[in-house]
């Protein structure tokens, strides 16, 4: 289980990193959106009820964190439905292969990217003013959580691309990716949301992650936010796999 | 071959009243096939598109499961033991999904792992295969780079890492160009001379003429006809000798002198006769002379032996390549 597991995950990450189209937009656009909010929109840390934080570009720092790893869950899906159009599944599922070492391997992947890409953007700030209130140990509780939630993320984009099977629907799940990351408090504190904003993001799991990646940067190492965050992606990854394991079964049966 | 108890050759592949039926329309890709393939036989699945072949391989590789029949591969259950069976097994599917970012030895790599193959294994087995599919120098290259020829021997080196005792091959060259099949032809017969038993499908007559040991002809997801080539074809019919005529008023004569030989008919023009033989190159040379020795002067002579299509033709009443391709 384990060998299979770790071989497919290494398939998996070299993939991405050779498709250019896959790897940029995972660090381009939330980069985009990072400066384009942290330009525009630093005055807002003057409305009343923002929370205290060193800078607004430490605050926005996960915004374009959890951006990048739904991202990324998108494309694990996408790369997923890819395998089955193409042919690839079939090859796995006719080697001795364990069942869940497919999933685990896409998952082992997903955590690995996303600790890159947490530690790009961690590194990205740093240069551009951003301060991790949380020191060292603050850089490294939120990338082990953005490792955790891409695992999360790529949970859910496998749990899709079993049931849909065709990367262009994968694809189309596009736009809810910005749905979710609006109505939650990635960009923005929850209570300055306006209703229904706010009552939905109180129940948006993306919040709870956001605000544990947020905390040890623009807040320092406050042990509320940062445990539901890590209570709330164990909770999500759990959830997820659950769903890309049913999803994975249906799959087979569905093909058979 | 080694018999078993009963003095039986043993087989590799056993199914029993195999049956696949989609629940969508009802229709049947594979019915009723009963098949007995002994251990290191060359298997030739001969049919056009859409007459079951693909989903005869699918169903015996776990890929797809019978709604009727039952079905033994490497002596395990297709249904109840798949897992066992995977493991006995090599397939190479009619597309060959290989990921083109990826280099031949990385993909040989993963498949050894896949396959459970020690990690001392993998790098000496995947250098011997891709160099006995003539790849050992683009194996560190991007598959994208490869030839579609190129792909296909990967495919197979990919299909034999672990030294499968069956190995599937569904239309291993199709859209090939012929110096890449006969590679893969050859590679084939290395392995029936190794004792590995190869299941083919195939749409080319002449694949399964030179590979098989035996041949089972499939239409409308049903056997039609089962043997060797030789076998099946001498069922047919003889084969005979066409002759042309220099002078198509010796035909009544010709006709005449020929009976010595075989049974003559006229041929469907004036100047042709063909001549019904035993075996064709024996009786030859006799045809000639008794053709001579009459003064006919003889324009041209060849023998017409029967073809795998012309059992096609007669099983089914139509040419194996000329049937249209029918949905599953």
């Amino acid at each position: 289980m384990i060998a299979p597991s770790l071989a497919l995950g290494l398939r998996a990450i070299r993939l991405t990193l050779r498709r250019p189209q896959f790897l940029i937009p995972l660090f381009l656009m939330p980069s985009i959106f990072l400066a384009v909010n942290t330009g525009g929109l630093a005055a807002t840390t003057r409305l009343p009820g923002f929370p205290p934080t060193t800078n607004f570009l430490s605050f926005q720092l996960p915004a374009a964190m959890v951006q990048s790893l739904m991202l990324s869950g998108l494309q694990a899906g996408i790369a997923v439905a890819l395998e089955i159009e193409s042919g690839f599944f079939d090859r796995l599922i006719t080697a001795p292969v364990p069942r869940l070492a497919i999933v685990a391997g896409r998952l082992i992947a997903a955590a690995a990217l996303g600790a890159i890409q947490v530690a790009f953007f961690v590194v990205g700030g740093l240069l551009f003013g951003a301060q991790i209130a949380g020191g060292i140990l603050g850089v490294l509780l939120v990338i082990v959580l953005g490792s955790l939630a891409a695992t999360a993320f790529a949970a859910i984009g496998m749990a899709i691309a079993f049931r849909a099977r065709q990367a262009s629907v994968v694809q189309g799940m596009f736009p809810f990716v910005f749905a979710v990351l609006y109505l939650s408090s990635a960009f923005f504190p929850r209570k300055l949301l306006s209703s229904p904003a706010d009552s939905i993001s109180a129940l948006n799991p993306l919040s709870y992650i956001a605000d544990g990646l947020r905390t040890p940067i623009a807040f320092g190492l406050h042990g509320a936010p940062i445990v539901e965050g890590f209570a709330v992606t164990f909770g999500v990854i759990a959830v997820a796999s659950l769903l890309a394991v049913a999803g994975l079964r249906w799959r087979l049966a569905d093909a058979a | 071959m080694a018999l078993d108890c009963l003095g039986v050759p043993p087989h590799a592949i056993v199914t029993t009243g195999l049956e696949k039926r989609y629940p969508r329309g009802g229709t049947y890709a594979v019915r009723g096939v009963d098949l007995a393939v002994e251990e290191g036989e060359v298997y030739g699945f001969l049919g056009p598109n859409g007459a079951g072949k693909s989903t005869t391989v699918r169903l015996l590789v776990t890929l797809l499961r019978p709604t009727a029949g039952t079905a033994f591969v490497a002596g395990h259950d297709v249904v109840k033991d798949p897992a066992a069976v995977r493991a006995s097994i090599g397939v190479a599917l009619q597309d060959a999904a290989i990921d083109p970012l990826m280099t031949g030895r990385e993909l040989l790599r993963l498949q050894s792992v896949l396959h459970g193959l020690g990690r001392r294994e993998v790098g000496p087995r995947s250098d011997l295969l891709l160099d006995r599919v003539g790849l050992a120098e683009a194996g560190d290259k991007r598959v994208g780079e490869y030839s579609g020829g190129m792909r296909r021997r990967l495919d197979l080196a990919m299909a034999l890492i672990h030294e499968p005792s069956v190995l599937f091959l569904d239309e291993p060259t199709t859209g090939l160009d012929p110096s890449s099949r006969l590679l893969l032809w050859n590679e084939v017969r290395r392995l029936r001379d190794q004792g590995t038993t190869v299941f083919l499908t195939t749409q080319y007559l002449e694949e399964a003429d030179q590979l098989a040991d035996r041949v089972g002809i499939i239409s409308g997801g049903s056997i039609v006809a089962e043997d060797t080539p030789e076998a099946l074809k001498a069922e047919v019919g003889r084969p005979h000798v066409h002759v042309s005529l220099a002078d198509p008023a010796d035909l009544a004569r010709a006709l005449e002198v020929a009976a010595s030989v075989g049974r003559p008919t006229p041929g469907v023009t004036l100047e042709c006769l063909d001549v019904s033989v035993e075996d064709g190159a024996r009786e030859l040379p006799a045809l000639v002379r008794v053709l001579d020795d009459a003064g006919i002067a003889v324009a041209g002579m060849s023998v017409v032996r029967p073809t795998l299509d012309d059992v096609f033709l007669q099983k089914t009443g139509e040419h194996l390549a000329d049937t249209d391709e029918v949905p599953a």
